[in-house]
């Protein structure tokens, strides 16, 4: 069990103190950076992503 | 009573005008616009979904309280469960304002939907923010200490004193929940009066079916 908590700890340390990014006046954490360009991606592939059955609801029901 | 007296009570015009405006087969209905079939239309019933979590794993840590969520592992889960469960509500709530901020979702009549949907994107951080200072660990006292610094130089005051640990515990699971959930209940009430957006395209090619 220790190992299986080192390694995580090791791939996502969660204990440790966070990192930061700066740039003149602006810092952003790390973790914060990450959720905002998944935001991003997210969208992105809401847009682009063909949603499952629309060809099919596309000659009918309106 | 007359049928002139029925007529003219309140509770008769109350009832007449919501089943006007909201008949059951518009509340809920049986098929939507072939345009909603697009993931960017999903983000806002996974809001809703993620928000349903986040009440749920409250209403089991508002049982349970504060030392159980610290010392047990059911606890530490579920209070886990009611952290990511935030993340996703916020995360789901954020895509959904962006993609119905560059459609224009305030268009053909909606400008109430999209303000009841500000209203709750703010409920939902003060909701958030309380939660926060309410977790009786260090970080709360962390973000509470440096809160009210940020509060004092705005010249707030200590009304709403965010170093009262039992005030903003109130506020987190009984009067921010309250406003967030009604809110909710009235932005969804009024997507269904007025019909889910449609896209830019629909409108000009003159398709709408709301």
């Amino acid at each position: 069990m220790a190992a299986i908590y080192s390694l995580f700890d090791a791939l996502l340390p969660l204990t440790s103190p966070g990192h930061y990014i700066q740039w003149h006046w602006i810092q952003i954490s790390v973790a914060n950076l990450i959720v905002i360009i998944l935001m991003i991606a997210t969208f992105i592939a809401a847009l682009v992503v063909p949603f499952p059955g629309r060809r099919r609801r596309r000659g009918g029901d309106e | 009573m007359s049928t002139t007296e029925i007529d003219r009570q309140w509770t008769t015009k109350f009832r007449r005008r919501l089943t006007t405006a909201l008949p059951s087969e518009k509340l809920l209905p049986d098929t939507q616009p072939s345009y909603v079939a697009s993931w960017i239309y999903v983000f806002g019933v996974a809001t809703l979904s993620s928000m349903m979590v986040v009440i749920g794993t409250g209403c089991i840590l508002a049982i349970m309280g504060p030392l159980w969520w610290h010392e047990s592992s059911v606890g530490h889960f579920v209070n886990s469960l009611h952290l990511w469960s935030v993340e996703v509500f916020f995360f789901a709530m954020v895509v959904h304002l962006w993609g119905k901020f560059f459609m224009a979702a305030w268009r053909g009549k909606r400008q109430l939907v999209w303000m009841t949907g500000v209203v709750t994107f703010l409920a939902s951080v003060a909701t958030a923010f309380t939660g926060y200072v309410s977790q009786t660990n260090f970080d709360s006292q962390w973000i509470s200490t440096q809160a009210k610094d940020g509060i004092n130089a705005t010249g707030g005051g200590a009304f709403f004193n965010v170093l009262n640990t039992g005030q903003m515990f109130m506020w987190h699971i009984v009067l921010m929940p309250i406003a967030a959930v009604v809110l909710t209940g009235l932005h969804i009430l009024l997507v269904r009066y007025r019909g889910v957006v449609p896209p830019f395209e629909d409108t000009s090619a003159g398709k709408v079916r709301a």
